[in-house]
Parts: C-alpha cells; structure tokens; sequence
C-alpha cells in the first residue's frame, strides 16, 4: 500500500511537469510578441521593453523561460498576469466560488443518479426506467455549450426562478442552476452506470443467499447490492471530474461567476498565458489528487483490490 | 429490531407435533419471453426431523428451483409457484405473507448454495454477514453477534476463527468458504437445512470433509436434511431416503437402501447403470440416451418415454403415471414398475 502511494505521487510529479510543460509551450510558442501583446495598442519604451525582458526572462531560450517558470510555480509564485495583477491573488479570489459550485454539483449528482439509478434497475423496463431512459439521452446529446446559454435564457431571465448570474460571495441558490448545468454533463452517464450495476447485483447469487437469510427487501438492495454496485459508480467519478473541469470554464463564462472556470475563459479569451498556466496547474493538482483519492477509495469499497 | 424466534411460534396453524416439512404436489412455472416453462410438476415429498433426504436428479430437473421454491426466494418474475402446498410444521408457507415467511428463512429452514464464492458477498466480511443474523433476528449488539460468529465459525472447524473473522470471503480456500455458508445456514439453529449441491465445487477430499461436517451438525441438532445433488456417491453414503427427479416430477421415492438394491423406476435404474463400477473396467458405461426434454416441451404421458427401454403406448399417452405405491414408504411413477423391479 505505502510503496504504491510513492509510486502513484512520482507519477503525479510526471505528469505534473509533462502536463504544464505543454500548457505553457501552448500559451507561449503562438505569441509573436509577448510584450507588444501586454501593453496592446499603447507604444513601449526601450527601457520598458528592457525591463519586461527581464522580469520575464524573454531573452533567454524556451526552456529557460519554462525553469524559471518553474522555479517560481513551485516556490509558490505564480507571477503576475497581463492585467497585472497578482495571479495567487486571483486564485484566492476565485477558488472558494468554484468549490461551492462544484461541490454543489457533485451532491446533486450523486443523489440524482444514485437514486434514480437504483429505483429504475429494480424496476427495468418499468415507466420509471423508460422515462429516465429518455431524459438522460436529451441530456447526454445536449452539450454544454448550448445547454448553459439555454438554461440560463429559460429558467433565469425569460421564467426568472433563478438569479441569471452570481457573484463571488453566492449562496446555495444562486449557484443552483449553474450546477445543475455543470451536474447534467455526468449525471446522465452516473445514472445509467448506477442502473445497469443494480440490475446486475440483483442477479447475482450473493443476493439470493441474503433473502435467503431473511433480511428485508430493503436491506438486501440498500446494503448488499448498493455497496457493490457503488464500486463502478466512485471509479466514474474520477474520470468525470475531468468533465467536470472544462464544463465549469463554460458554466462560469455563461453565467458570469468569477470562480476558476471564469478566470480560465477570460485568460483564454484574451491570451493572458501566465494567468492560463498557472490556473491550469492547479486544476491539474486537483485532478491527479482527486483521481488518486477515488482509486484509494476504489480499495477501501472493493476488499478483493490491493494495491502493492 | 428484537428477538423474532417468538413470532414464528404464533404463526396460525403452527402446530409443533405435526410433520416437519411436507410439500405436496408443488407446480413451478417461469414465464419468459419464449413461453412459459413447466420446471417443477407436482413434486411431492415429506421430511422427518434428523432425516437426511436426497433429491437426485439430472441439471435443470428442477431440483434448486424445489428448493427455492420450499425457501420463498424463487426470482419473481419470472418464477411462479402456480399449485401445491409446502407445509412446515401444519402451515402452508405458501399462503404467508412475504413479511411472516421472511421469519421462517434463516430461522427455522435456511439454505446452503452450491458455490460459495458467489453465494457469499465478495466486499463485506465474513464476520459482518454472520453477524449480520444475529443483529437483525436475534436483535444482538455488534459485540455480542461477533462472538457469536466467532463460536460458530469454530463449530464448523474454521482454524483461528478469532482472526479470521475480519477476513473476505475471496482470502479462504473452497472448503473454508462452504464451512463459513454452512456456519451461516446454521446460525440461528434451524429445523431444516436444504444444501443445494454443497460439494458440487469442490474438490474430493475436501468434499468428504464437508459432508462430515454436515452429518455430524445434523446429528448434533437432530435438524432435518434436504441435500440436492446429482452426485449418486455422496447419496449412497449419508442419505437415508431418496426422492429422483425428472421433468419436474418426483418420479421415484425410496430408502436408500431399496433404491440402490432394486429401482422401480427406469429412469433410476437407467442412472444407477451408468455409475462406473470396478468390476466393469474394460467395457463401456452405459449411457442415457437422449437428453432430458427441454422444460417448455415436456411430453406427453410419461416425461421419461422417449428415452426410456420400457415405454409402450400407454406410456406415451395422458394421463401420465401416478404415483404407485411399490413397498410402505416407497413410490414409483411408471406404469410397469413391477417388471422394472422384478428385472434384476
């Protein structure tokens, strides 16, 4: 178990760097002029000119430039963005809004596909089934793109049940719909996991021995199938976080909350690279950590895996 | 939750001198998609306390969906018990309401399952799903359903029972996992056992030590034995009467003794010559020709006639033979079974 643990987070450092060396090579390799590009339309002094080529060491050759990138990531320095302001302060600002919005959208989630996934693989082929059958296929073939706008032209200006927008500081009702959104790009595919796992549990001969011992109905779904159907739940969780990222960047833009996914669309938008890498970084902080905790979890939920 | 051993005891009818277990004339039907198959046609047998009853017959005779049947845990759809009665103790359990019938599981009949790797639950423990008994029947704290599970473990001979008891089903061996079923059908010390083909998945010696093991408990517990099997071996040595199957249909029923020394049945005779003996070495076995009829195209008369030596027309006619009855406590349903055992 130890060995495995130092094993999966030297990997993480692996990924770590390949993932923001790309990122930064991306940002940087398509700006002609980084520093035309900060100062936009204004005219640049040679002593400017000088004075930025030094703070961003833009005289020395890529990889240099990527070291001492680097260097200040990990010393906790994320440098200064194109607006010029300091991009650890942007992160403070932004991260407590996106964790409530996501942490919103996972709890929905979890209940919705849970529950409706456990009622319609008891009852298969019943109305329960069919109907949700049909909703998470809308769901599944509507992307986000189009989704979010919608939903925040219906339900948010045109019926007025939800605030179209948030600010840094919104409640739980105020994020309600941009998670619901942002929970509608996995909880289609959750549910439908979460179905055919009970379905198949019901079958099994692990259930028979348990009505067999003359447990209640509800024990025997609710504790020996729903435990086993869960394994295949959790493991999709750590591979739809990654959904849940690049939905949160549109979600945020959409619906104007200035979390993560906010400042990324905006950074993106306008080519600010240093803000873009460095948000990115941490989203694949977060990512590899998650991913990690959900295999960990994966273990604790299914005795038969062992890591060594 | 408390104790519920008590509320069986005020089950209506419930009458402690009557017979044990009888089950009379018990239809079996799934409803598929395919059409409806008839898997059990009137099985009828009785169990005496501290008997050991075999039922023997071929794959898909319809002998565990009998014994799920007696349990109440048939698959529903697509599983319909459509006639018959099975009456423990003078109730007819078929008449229960589920939530009654539930107290009578595990309680007073339980049930081991042929391969105890799936019958078990692979992600909890051995000692949470013995424990899991006691607590929700017994209505036992989680200290006191622990020991308990650790005394039964050790009663089915599972070596350091203490420390195993935290362990999943997948870290023991073939014949630890039967001891642990075994251990958990006997938690809450029922009547009747049913063990559905317990040796079925393991190997021979270990196989002699299971069915030791459970002798020994039913003797212990003067407790009444059904054991399902195909394995005419392990009948000869522990079963005291027998019941064949075929189609669904008890087709013969008889001391262990008489069965084995002179068949009333065709069928039973055709599958006690088909058992390899020493003294046959060199020539070939005697096989069943055919195959058992598929269960949603049983035909006709006698189910056994187109395979059957015997068969004449009104073999192969409704109505089907009854049960004759060939000696005091011994049944055959063929309609010339005094030739058949008359033939030796």
């Amino acid at each position: 178990m130890f060995r495995y643990l130092i094993r999966r987070l030297l990997q993480m450092v692996l990924t770590f760097f390949g993932a923001t060396f790309i990122v930064y090579a991306l940002m940087f390799a398509n700006q002609t002029d980084p520093i035309q590009a900060l100062a936009g339309e204004r005219p640049i002094t040679d002593s400017q000119r000088l004075a930025l080529t030094e703070r961003y060491h833009l005289d020395e050759p890529f990889l240099g430039q990527y070291w001492h990138y680097m260097k200040g990531l990990l010393t906790g320095d994320f440098g200064i963005s194109l607006t010029n302001r300091k991009i650890s302060e942007m992160m403070a600002d932004a991260w407590p809004v996106t964790i409530r919005l996501a942490l919103i959208a996972i709890v929905i989630v979890a209940i919705v596909a849970i529950v409706a996934g456990v009622i319609s693989g008891i009852r298969r082929g019943g109305t329960f089934d069919n109907v949700t059958l049909v909703l998470t296929l809308v769901v599944l073939s509507m992307p986000i793109v189009v989704l979010a706008p919608l939903a925040r032209l219906v339900f948010g200006i045109q019926l007025g049940w939800f605030p179209p927008t948030a600010t840094r500081d919104a409640g739980f009702y105020e994020l309600l719909l941009p998670a619901l959104v942002l929970g509608s790009l996995v909880v289609a595919t959750e549910l439908r996991v979460t179905r055919s796992a009970v379905a198949e549990n019901l079958r099994s001969d692990y259930v028979r021995t348990a009505r067999a011992k003359g447990l209640t109905r509800q024990r025997v779904v609710g504790v020996h199938v729903l435990r086993n159907s869960l394994i295949p739940v959790v493991t999709l969780i750590g591979v739809d976080l990654g959904n849940l990222m690049s939905g949160a960047i549109v979600t945020e833009g959409v619906f104007n909350i200035p979390g993560v996914g906010f400042n990324l669309f905006r950074a993106i938008k306008t080519e600010d690279g240093p803000l873009v890498v460095g948000f990115v970084s941490v989203l694949v902080i977060v990512f590899l950590m998650v991913n990690l905790l959900v295999d960990l979890l994966y273990a604790a939920l299914d005795p038969r895996i062992r890591y060594e | 939750m408390t104790d519920i051993q008590a509320q069986i005891d005020v089950l209506p009818g419930l009458d402690p001198g009557a017979q044990l277990l009888e089950v009379n004339d018990l239809h079996v039907e799934f409803r598929t998609r395919d059409g409806v198959s008839h898997a059990v046609n009137g099985a009828n047998f009785r169990l005496e306390p501290g008997e050991t009853l075999a039922i023997l017959g071929e794959s898909g005779c319809g002998k565990s969906v009998t014994a799920q049947a007696i349990m109440g845990i048939l698959d529903s759809p697509p599983g319909y018990v459509t006639r018959g009665e099975v009456k423990y103790r003078g109730v007819d359990l078929l008449q229960l309401k589920e939530a009654e019938r539930r107290k009578v599981r595990a309680n007073r009949i339980a049930m081991i399952f042929q391969d105890a790797l799936s019958a078990l639950n692979p992600v909890f423990s051995v000692g949470f799903q013995l424990a899991e008994l006691f607590r929700k029947h017994r209505g036992m704290s989680r200290q006191d359903a622990k020991k308990r599970s650790i005394e039964l473990l050790d009663q089915v001979r599972i070596p350091a029972a203490r420390e195993r008891i935290g362990d999943y089903p997948h870290q023991f061996s073939g014949g630890m996992r039967q001891r642990v079923m075994i251990a958990m059908a006997l938690a809450l010390d029922p009547e009747i056992l049913i063990a559905d083909e317990p040796t079925t998945a393991l190997d021979v010696t270990v196989q002699a030590q299971i069915m030791g093991l459970l002798a020994e408990l039913q003797r212990e517990r003067d407790m009444g034995l059904i054991l399902i099997t195909h394995d005419m071996g392990v009948v000869a040595d522990v079963a005291d009467r027998i019941s064949v199957m075929y189609a669904g249909k008890v087709v013969e029923e008889a001391p262990v003794y008489d069965i084995y020394a002179r068949p009333a049945h065709p069928y039973t005779k055709a599958l006690l010559s088909s058992i390899p003996r020493l003294d046959m070495k060199g020539q070939q076995l005697s096989v069943i020709k055919g195959l058992p009829p598929a269960l949603n195209a049983i035909p006709a008369g006698c189910a056994f006639h187109p395979r059957c030596a015997y068969a004449r027309d009104q073999c192969r006619q409704d109505p089907p033979p009854p049960a004759y009855d060939v000696a005091l406590g011994r049944t055959a349903r063929c309609h010339f079974w005094r030739e058949v055992i008359g033939d030796e």
